[in-house]
């Protein structure tokens, strides 16, 4: 059923009974063209471009549990590009423009609002930083507009522009940044993967891969056996526990990321704002609730809950930049356990096991990269070579020296 | 989380930074001839596992140990603190 207003209207006037879930829950075949381990943004992103995009006509999703119930519905909804590198602003500028045409390409309100995103700067040497990243996005194409003080005020009044500390000399904007409906993001793939003959398979774990000789021909599942031409892993946050079913390790370690949103508040903050020197983000959800995060809690986990010292850091940073908030009461908090990758960038390449290809370490940013890495991951598995803007996310890059160390940190040195 | 100090007992994680796997002890010979794939692998490369992890941890606010801490990456318990120096000496590092 194609969703628009009149479906709306129509369904209403007849009490809301015609609406019909929008996935089937087929049971596996017992073989594949492609099997994409992972039902999360990525995974589902990657089995619809595959479908569509790539023509693939013999794709399944496996999940372990049920889709989107990962990291995909843990995020703080965020999309931007303004990163500074060469290997990744024009992926991200990717990502950008094809959330911009998302609702339209997937037939589904996914809640894209572009009400842009300030990079908060303190001191001149920080500023400096924040004129070559912008003027970087500038020669990809990419938004970027710096605002001094006066013009920060105007947007956000509310903010300490005179913390001791901290004081507030401005920001770089990128007005087409924003926040995104992250479970309709998720849910939107899927039935569109749906749609192109995906066969979405919950509950059914990648209990292993089928490999000799070098060569991965399907995966192990407590359904049995499923055979593929190609797997590619998309299961960011377990992957090196997943790929250790295939004997390899991973320049990865797993953190916990929390995230928070307080009670529901009158509209105040008008797009996002990120106060990195103090470890503090945040926006304003449709519903009203601040939804902020800082770092990451900074050691090995896999349990996806942190400790209350990152919580008093994050909400201390808060306060510092927003005093008004210190009245706010805090609703609800949660943790994701995130890839850190050791430069701080991602991974989209085959493995050396012929027939398997690998999506992960997406660090803490992965959210806003789900459709081109959906697309990226898609074209190097119909294709066998990179996409266009993502040939830098290579697992050789390490040992060859060509890391993409945007900010100078992954999993270390501890300046989270 | 709660890190038992051999020495001044149970003290808040807060005080400590983390590092990471204890395997770091043992960085490989600048010399040899797999130097290069062997820094690689010590650099970048982690075992990363859900379970009983061997990891380490400085108490920078304390007294200014290394330690060598097993705790559970599932469930956040401490299940072991040891000196790292004790830990380095018993596997061969000899100083």
């Amino acid at each position: 059923m194609r969703n628009s207003a009149f479906q709306v209207f129509k369904q209403a006037l007849q009490g809301d009974v015609g609406w019909k879930p929008v996935w089937r829950s087929p049971d596996p075949k017992p073989e594949y063209d492609f099997i994409i381990v992972g039902g999360g943004g990525h995974g589902l992103a990657t089995a619809y471009y595959l479908a569509k995009k790539y023509r693939q006509a013999n794709v399944a999703v496996l999940e372990k549990g049920w889709i989107g119930s990962g990291n995909v519905g843990r995020n703080t909804t965020i999309i931007r590009s303004n990163y500074l590198l060469d290997g990744n602003e024009p992926f991200y500028e990717f990502s950008m423009k094809l959330w911009e045409g998302l609702e339209q390409e997937l037939n589904y309100n996914a809640m894209v609002s572009q009400r842009g995103i300030i990079n908060l700067f303190h001191t001149d040497s920080q500023r400096d930083a924040f004129v070559r990243r912008g003027n970087a996005m500038r020669l990809n194409g990419v938004d970027a507009v710096l605002l001094d003080r006066e013009a920060l005020r105007k947007e956000c009044p509310f903010l300490n522009f005179d913390n001791a500390r901290f004081p507030i000399l401005g920001g770089l904007s990128q007005p087409r940044g924003g926040t995104v409906r992250h479970d309709a993001v998720a849910w939107g793939y899927a039935r569109g993967a749906d749609q192109h003959g995906v066969d979405i398979i919950q509950n059914c774990e990648a209990t292993g891969f089928l490999i000799s000789d070098g060569v991965c021909t399907g995966v192990a599942t407590p359904r049995g056996q499923i055979r593929a031409k190609k797997v590619g892993v998309a299961v960011a946050g377990s992957s090196s526990r997943v790929m250790a079913k295939a004997g390899m390790r991973l320049p990865i370690e797993s953190h916990v990321l929390q995230a928070f949103v307080s009670e529901g508040l009158k509209p105040i903050i008008p797009g996002v704002v990120t106060f990195g020197a103090g470890h503090f983000y945040v926006s304003q959800s449709n519903k009203g609730g601040l939804v902020f995060g800082g770092d990451i809690d900074g050691y090995n986990t896999y349990a996806q809950r942190g400790n209350l010292p990152t919580v008093e850091d994050v909400c201390e940073g808060g306060v510092a930049i927003m005093p008004m908030i210190g009245r706010a009461r805090l609703l609800r908090m949660w943790g994701g356990v995130v890839d850190m990758s050791m430069d701080g960038s991602p991974i989209i390449d085959k493995t050396h096991i012929e027939g398997l290809y690998f999506n992960g370490g997406w660090c803490y940013g992965g959210f806003k990269a789900t459709p081109a890495s959906g697309v990226a991951f898609a074209h190097l598995l119909a294709t066998d070579s990179p996409h266009e803007t993502a040939t830098a996310y290579r697992f050789d890059r390490f040992s060859r020296g060509y890391m993409i160390d945007e900010k100078g940190m992954g999993a270390q040195p501890n300046l989270h | 989380m709660i890190i038992t100090h051999p020495v001044l007992g149970p003290r808040d994680a807060q005080e400590f930074t983390y590092l990471g796997d204890a395997s770091l002890i043992h960085r490989p010979d600048p010399e040899a001839d797999d130097a290069t794939g062997a820094f690689h692998e010590y650099l970048y490369q982690r075992e990363n596992i859900a379970g009983e992890h061997r990891e380490l941890w400085f108490h920078e606010q304390g007294d200014r140990s290394w330690l060598v801490v097993t705790r559970n990456t599932l469930t956040h318990e401490v299940l072991d603190v040891e000196f790292a120096n004790d830990v380095a000496r018993r596997e061969g590092r000899s100083q």
